[in-house]
């Protein structure tokens, strides 16, 4: 038996995963907590969240994340994937910065929509 | 071959080279930090006392008296902040009145006008935040609080625009004097001057070191203060003091020009480079400060900070001359009430500097003109006029003080740019209210950089090599016009 | 100059001024005006680049920005019309305000209704007073991640986090991912002050350690940031000197608590509240003065943008159906019992409700089976449990008009125990 605080929300339950029986879990208040609880004792995983460099927009960094989410122990290693990038503006909110990074099926894809900065159009 | 070299940008210094640069003279300021009124000068009580404390006969009573109505003339002049609040010694028994009684004796003896002592229904309809047990206090009309750096900031802003030098980051190194010429040693440069005045504050015995061994040393004195929002600026509208102990003036409350309310200091030997504050210290300050004050809420404290006053072995300032080394001067020991006495000290300074040979003649195109747009000063009608003519001054970047772009880049233009955050806000306070540069700090850091031509990064928080910024997040690949390394 | 009259005039472009001026022009203000200073809508939501934002309003997990622009592309369509790079320099209570832009110029405006939506803004070394040198280095939490999620620049490498609140963990998260070492959070509290859900995604998953009942007692360092001094507390929060050692580091977060932005609330003459540090507020969110109302971090600091965007819609919509001196007469106080740090609302007009109110509360300290209560006089009108509170995270319960109307001589007090009472 494993405690575990389910990350699916902020209420924060305190899981308990029965490695004997299935990975059940207890103490969880909805389904997510279920879920969360087999698999952060099978196959951990997280969102990333990071930036990349952008050219022509406002501000100098596009948001970006995983559209779904990735092995825990990959997460350092996705983080170097952008050091080297640098997108130009406009970009749209959901557009893909880098496809099925660490052959995990995940992309990185923006977090938010950036315009092309009205300084720069005139450039 | 420069006529006068100053020694020190602080509040002496910028005074000296000011009051020089009247006259047709080439001079120099040297101060080894990246701008001016950075030591004692930015860190104490910013007040401009009356001259009722030091003892009738010495060179303190005589400066403090006379520069008490020079620092007025001058603010109103170089537009600095200064405002006459008057100040309030306050007795809490009879030991403190007979306290009271002395100084208002020795304010009669240095000529100071105005002294009152009032009792306590008058005290505290003055000023009804007091404590109810004061028992009476010492009132005199002329003291003020000003702003100190912006004082020595303005002076040295308008010397330069009257032909002055001023060489930032540049320590002195070593003093030699050949053929009645000095031979002073930079960290960049070698340069000559028939006058050397050495105001270097903390570091002055240290500095007069270098060419003869000086006639007093230096015991710096630390003091901690509490800067309190401006929710508290109106608990008290003059300066408001305890009676005085062996150690200083004691803990004072007082508004600041900019609408805080300023708390301290405390007093401890230190050491000449020591400015942190301590626990001890600061719970000292609180506690005394209530005792006048009952009602200060320290929760809205923005700021603490500490200063070091330049104390010497010798109860008085050190005005001199070297009888060695005629043509060096010493200014030492220049504590409390230094600031109120620097513009009579430096005025006095040159007078005597020109007995001995400095040809004072004065400039017929000298003007001491300088004034500065403070965007939250002005009426709906000039920010409309003031918008209109630059809408830089539309756009706020500092909230917490209303500071505009435009404030921010009159200031970067005027002579003297500041070079760090920290010198943009004791230029135009950005960065100096409740959230402390928290939101406006990395935009302030961006004009700097933009309007000085230097990377974000190499704009530092205060002094050189204050370093905010450890690079960028991802190596660095893409700033503004970089180009992308694909 | 500019003396335009909108309906409804919204202060502030975060998550709350967006939401509050969508709900107005959906409930019929014809002409709504949203002020920003900043040159994009979205506030502070825009260096949040972390996910864990509208699992309540949109049953999806985003990240902040994302959040923001789901707004922001409903406000294109909705006849809103936006200003950014506009500071509003004063409120006044005859609902006019004055405000700044650069190429507007000075604009005077009037309002039907204001909605105060600022934010808020974070606490710093100065107010905690922490002792030592002034070196570089220290920086707010939210002020280190608009450096790094904005502006891209790394703040430093070896870094102590003081504060255990949410800003700060995830700042321990994200300073790690950008290969910079976090030594420890220190928090003074025995509890920490941010989700449990950030202490296991930010802290345990990368092995940071969390010091409860500890803090910053100097901070050592000539031009950068050298070392800090840290100790454990006792009860009193004073340290204990066996437990002060030396960690070296070259960098400070600061994340000890957010500060409601109530500058022009308290220059128009609102009343604030000392516990939440907002104006005072109605079940409608409308603050003292008729005709200003207030939502999300300005009124009191929310832990989730969802709820402030609930808080919000419902001051918007407030703001769209103010009507001048129809302002219901009666009006019960909702005061703190034991246990509990503040209510908002703090002031019900029974006369205002539909069918039930929600009364957001913070608790003083952590309650493990705790039951709420609600009385008035010696009556106890309400009971809810819950399983745990926490300081740390804002609480609900749901009012039905019909006990309400059950309040006496127009007070209610709500409070707190541990364990089930019968």
């Amino acid at each position: 038996m494993t405690e575990l605080i389910c990350i699916g929300c902020p209420k924060g339950c305190l899981l308990h995963v029965d490695e004997e029986n299935d990975h059940a879990v207890t103490g969880n208040g909805c389904k997510v907590g279920a879920t969360y609880g087999k698999k952060e004792l099978q196959n951990p995983t997280r969102t990333l969240t990071s930036t990349v460099c952008i050219r022509g927009a406002e501000i100098p960094r596009l948001p970006v994340k995983t559209d779904r989410e990735i092995p825990k122990a990959l997460l350092l290693d996705a983080m170097s994937l952008l050091d080297n990038i640098v997108v130009q503006a406009p970009i749209i909110l959901g557009d893909v910065i880098l496809q099925n990074l660490l052959d995990t099926g995940a992309n990185f894809v923006a977090s938010r929509s950036l315009g092309l900065h009205e300084e720069e159009k005139h450039d | 071959m420069y006529d006068v070299a100053i020694l020190g940008g602080g509040i002496c210094g910028c005074s000296l080279l000011y009051a020089l640069s009247r006259y047709t003279l080439r001079c120099v300021l040297l101060e080894k930090e990246n701008d001016v009124g950075v030591g004692a000068t930015k860190a104490n009580s910013a007040i401009v006392h009356a001259g009722y404390d030091p003892m009738p006969g010495t060179l303190m009573a005589k400066y403090n008296a006379a520069g008490n109505p020079r620092i007025r003339e001058l603010c109103s002049e170089l537009d600095v902040l200064y405002k006459q609040t008057g100040s309030l010694v306050l007795a809490f028994d009879e030991a403190d009145r007979a306290q009271i009684q002395k100084l208002y004796q020795k304010g009669l003896a240095n000529g100071i006008p105005g002294l009152e002592i009032l009792e306590r229904s008058e005290v505290l309809a003055k000023e009804p935040s007091l404590n109810p047990d004061v028992l009476c206090a010492l009132y005199a009309p002329t003291a003020g609080v000003v702003n100190p750096w912006e004082l020595a900031q303005a002076q040295a802003e308008v010397a330069l625009q009257n032909g002055a030098e001023v060489r930032l980051s540049s320590a002195v190194l070593g003093i030699r004097r050949e053929n009645d010429v000095f031979l002073l040693e930079t960290s960049d440069d070698m340069l000559k001057a028939r006058f050397v005045i050495n105001a270097t504050g903390v570091a002055s015995d240290r500095v007069t070191a270098l060419l003869e061994p000086p006639s007093y040393t230096i015991h710096p004195n630390r003091g901690q203060y509490f800067l309190l929002d401006t929710t508290q600026g109106g608990l008290v509208r003059h300066v408001v003091f305890q009676c005085p102990t062996k150690k200083g003036k004691g803990v004072l409350v007082a508004p600041t020009v900019h609408g805080n309310l300023i708390v301290g200091p405390d007093s401890d030997p230190a050491e000449a480079h020591d400015l942190a504050t301590t626990t001890e210290g600061l719970s000292y300050v609180r506690q005394k400060a209530l005792k006048s004050v009952p009602d200060i809420d320290f929760k809205t404290s923005i700021r603490n900070f500490a200063g070091l006053r330049a104390r010497s072995n010798l109860t008085d300032f050190v005005v001199r001359e070297s009888t060695e080394n005629p043509g060096f001067y010493e200014l030492g020991g220049i504590k409390s009430p230094g600031l109120s006495s620097a513009p009579a000290i430096a005025e006095d300074l040159v007078q005597r500097m020109g007995k001995a040979g400095l040809p004072l003649h004065e400039k017929p195109d000298f003007r001491a003109e300088r004034r500065i747009l403070r965007f939250t000063h002005l009426s709906a009608e000039a920010r409309e006029e003031a918008i209109r003519r630059n809408p830089a001054y539309g756009t706020i970047v500092c909230r917490c003080e209303t500071v505009t772009e435009g404030e921010i880049l009159d200031a970067l233009r005027r002579p003297l740019p500041p070079r760090s955050l920290d010198a943009v806000k004791r230029r135009c306070t950005a960065g100096m209210g409740r959230c402390q540069g928290g939101f406006c700090g990395p935009r302030v850091q961006a004009i700097i950089a933009r309007e000085l031509g230097l990377a974000q990064e190499e704009v530092p928080l205060d002094r050189a090599d204050m370093y905010i910024l450890a690079g960028k997040t991802k190596d660095g690949c893409c700033r503004k016009g970089d180009a992308p390394n694909e | 100059m500019n003396r335009a009259y909108y309906d409804v005039i919204v202060v502030g472009g975060g998550p709350a001024g967006l939401a509050a001026a969508l709900s107005a022009r959906e409930h019929g203000a014809a002409r709504v005006l949203l002020l920003e200073r900043n040159a994009s809508l979205g506030g502070i939501l825009n260096q949040c680049i972390h996910s864990g934002f509208g699992l309540h309003h949109f049953q999806e997990e985003l990240t902040g920005p994302e959040y923001a622009e789901r707004f922001i592309r409903q406000l294109s369509g909705s006849g809103v019309e936006v200003l950014c790079g506009a500071m509003v320099l004063e409120v006044r209570p005859d609902r006019s305000l004055c405000a700044i832009h650069p190429q507007r110029g000075y604009l005077q405006l009037r309002a039907g209704a204001v909605v105060l939506a600022m934010g808020c803004r974070e606490r710093t070394r100065g107010a905690i007073g922490i002792p030592g040198t002034r070196p570089a280095g220290i920086f707010t939490a939210g002020a280190a991640q608009l450096y790094m999620n904005i502006e891209g620049y790394q703040v430093g490498r070896r870094a102590v986090i003081l504060g255990s609140g949410d800003i700060g963990l995830i700042m321990a998260r994200r300073l790690t991912l950008e290969s910079a070492s976090v030594e420890g959070v220190y928090e003074l509290m025995p509890y920490s002050g941010g989700l449990v859900r950030n202490i296991v995604q930010c802290l345990h998953d990368f092995e940071i350690p969390l010091h409860l009942s500890h803090t910053l007692t100097d901070i050592r360092g000539d031009k950068r940031v050298e070392e800090v001094e840290v100790a454990q507390v006792d009860a009193d929060f004073q340290p204990i000197e066996a437990t002060r050692r030396a960690v070296p580091c070259d960098t400070v977060l600061l994340s000890v608590g957010l500060i409601p932005e109530n500058e022009l609330s308290r220059a128009v003459g609102l009343e604030i509240d000392p516990r939440t540090g907002g104006p005072v507020l109605y079940e409608n969110r409308e603050c003292s003065l008729p005709g200003i109302f207030a939502a999300g971090n300005v009124a009191h600091v929310h832990d989730i943008v969802d709820f402030v965007t609930s808080e919000s819609q419902l001051a918007g919509r407030s703001a769209a159906l103010f009507v001048p001196e129809k302002n219901p007469r009666r009006c019960l106080h909702l005061q703190n019992g034991e246990g509990i740090g503040y209510t908002v609302p703090q002031r019900i007009r029974p006369e205002n409700i539909e069918n039930n109110v929600e009364v957001f509360f913070r608790v003083k300290k952590v309650y493990k089976n705790a039951t709420i209560g609600l009385s008035s006089g010696d009556t106890l009108l309400a009971q809810y449990r819950r399983e745990r509170l926490a300081p740390g995270e804002m609480e609900k319960i749901t009012l039905p008009r019909k006990i309400v109307e059950k309040i006496e001589l127009n007070k209610a007090i709500l409070s707190v125990k541990e364990g089930i009472s019968p």
